[in-house]
């Protein structure tokens, strides 16, 4: 059994961790796109901004299990297969990376209109804003985002469990709920909540070293 | 301050459109300003001021109208011809703006990086403008460790890095208490005099543009009210907006309503004393001077005054009998205005 859910902890970790690094790859810089291409953005492109806008809430809106099946033929067309951990990184990717693109949003417009304003004075390209001015100013914020980002895709990837992908929700599902093993089932649900305070404390530390303003 | 005018203001005009209609900002306005000046633009809130600062450097676009700076013509360039510009004018504002995530040294490097300057060169740089603005042993702190009056100091040093031939300052005193203010004026009146470098300054204190400033442009409600050098508008200011700044209070005097009046008659007093002023003083009551006219011979005060008395009985008596005591020759005139 402990060989068993030492798998499961690996295949999960090694899922969240992909995905989130994968998800994030699209999520920034969508996000970054969505605060500069506002109408009061610093290169405004107002029609690209409505379009991704409406993209990013309809894949928001789709719950994700009902996602998970409905991109198997694109999994398999990209992995090869439908099931285990790997195959699950394409639904959580897809899944995460609007929900992402949101968070890197909300971080950067917490950014001091009155900071990009001087970075403007000073003959600053759009690009030069983006990452000297937006990016690192919002770095403690954008730490704080990525704890629950990578949070909420450990829980998303427990939940592909049911069509086989792997990880500790899958053993949760498959020794625990099909075969009544109460034990297992607690023991996974209880190192997934280890994970999650983990994970949350971790990115709070980080965030709070990384902040300057006190 | 040479002739050669760095910063020409041309027909400029700029409104807004919100969802109530459009609101004029500003309304045509014109300004040359000269190399090397301090050139304050003074305003209540609301009145463009800060609109008007923002089109010099094109952070706003002007709806009609242009800005020359340094013979180019800024609404005729493109983006990136625009940025190459913005980096040799400075700006320092209100709030500061400095990157919290950045050290001292680092935000001064700022607009080095942005220009592209080897990091070396840079660096170097940056800490010789900390030492002018004073704050070398500051290079490592982050903004967030500083005083107001620090940062602003940051600011200076961080607009000054790429050797902007132009300073722009947004009401950059107004957080600030009054003794940091004029440490923050007296530094950049020494960078004026020391880098000859042409500063314009934004504000609604009329003491700003009193410490430093040498010309001065008045707006009120988006168009420019009255525009001279300091001494001139402070001395004869000509429009209602100029007068309101320079007596901010508007000390209105209540009208005389009493018609009482008496002629003082002077005849060797000695025109050392001021009578008048000392009666004032002791009485604690006040008099309108309606006519006078004396002169000094030879040390001795020869003439008359006229003034109103005030209405109430008793003031009007201890006013008499100060001058009477005085061995002034006092008699009462009734209906004189």
């Amino acid at each position: 059994m402990f060989e068993l859910i030492w798998q499961g902890l690996l295949e999960t970790l090694y899922m969240t961790i992909v995905s989130t690094l994968l998800a994030y790859v699209i999520g920034l810089p969508l996000g970054v796109v969505m605060v500069v291409t506002d109408k009061d953005g610093i290169y405004p492109l107002v029609t690209l901004n409505k379009i991704l806008g409406v993209i990013i809430n309809l894949v928001r809106s789709i719950p994700f299990l009902i996602l998970l099946i409905a991109v198997l033929p694109f999994t398999r067309f990209v992995v090869g297969t439908t099931i285990g951990s790997t195959a699950t990184i394409v639904p959580l990717v897809i899944g995460a990376a609007p929900f992402i693109a949101r968070l890197v949003e909300a971080s950067i417009k917490e950014v001091d209109k009155g900071v990009i304003e001087a970075a403007q004075s000073m003959g600053a390209t759009p690009f030069q804003i983006i990452y000297k001015v937006m990016i690192p100013e919002a770095k403690p914020s954008l730490i704080v985002g990525s704890a629950i980002a990578i949070t909420t895709i450990l829980s998303y990837s427990a939940m592909a469990g049911i069509v086989g992908g792997g990880g500790l929700g899958d053993i949760a599902i498959r020794y625990g709920y099909y075969r009544y093993q109460n034990d297992i089932m607690l023991v996974t649900v209880a190192i997934l909540v280890l994970i999650v305070q983990a994970f949350q404390e971790i990115g709070m530390k980080l965030a709070k070293i990384n902040d300057k303003r006190n | 301050m040479t002739d050669r005018t760095i910063i020409k203001i041309k027909n400029l005009s700029k409104s807004f459109v919100s969802k109530n209609g459009t609101v004029t900002a500003l309304e045509n306005i014109n300004i040359d300003i000269k190399q090397g000046e301090i050139f304050g633009i003074i305003g209540m809130s609301g009145a463009g001021k800060s609109t008007l600062v923002r089109c010099i450097n094109f952070l706003e676009r002007p709806t009609s109208g242009t800005v020359i700076f340094d013979g180019k013509d800024l609404s005729l360039l493109s983006k990136k011809e625009l940025e190459r510009v913005r980096q040799s004018m400075g700006m320092i504002f209100q709030q500061f703006n400095l990157l919290m995530q950045r050290t001292v040294i680092a935000n001064v490097c700022f607009p080095l990086e942005i220009a592209k300057v080897p990091k070396k060169e840079a660096l170097k740089r940056a800490y010789e403008l900390l030492e002018v603005v004073g704050l070398a042993d500051k290079a490592k702190a982050y903004p967030a460790q500083l005083s107001g009056g620090q940062k602003q100091r940051v600011a200076i040093a961080r607009a000054l890095a790429t050797n902007p031939k132009i300073l722009l300052c947004d009401e950059a005193t107004s957080a600030l208490d009054p003794s940091t203010t004029r440490s923050i004026l007296a530094l950049l009146k020494d960078i004026n005099k020391k880098m000859g470098i042409t500063i314009v300054i934004i504000t609604h204190e009329m003491s700003v543009i009193e410490d430093i400033c040498q010309r001065v442009a008045i707006i009120d409600n988006s168009r420019i009210a009255e525009i001279g050098a300091v001494e001139e508008v402070f001395t004869r200011p000509k429009s209602q907006t100029a007068r309101k700044f320079v007596f901010p209070e508007g000390k209105r005097i209540d009208r005389f309503v009493s018609n009482r009046c008496c002629r003082i008659i002077f005849d060797g007093l000695s025109s050392f004393e001021p009578v008048i002023a000392n009666m004032v003083l002791e009485c604690k009551e006040v008099v309108n001077i309606i006519f006078a006219d004396t002169k000094n011979i030879d040390g001795k005060a020869v003439g008359q005054i006229v003034i109103q008395l005030p209405e109430k009985e008793l003031a009007a008596q201890k006013i008499l009998n100060y001058l009477k005591a005085k061995g002034l020759t006092v008699e009462e005139v009734h209906n004189y205005v």
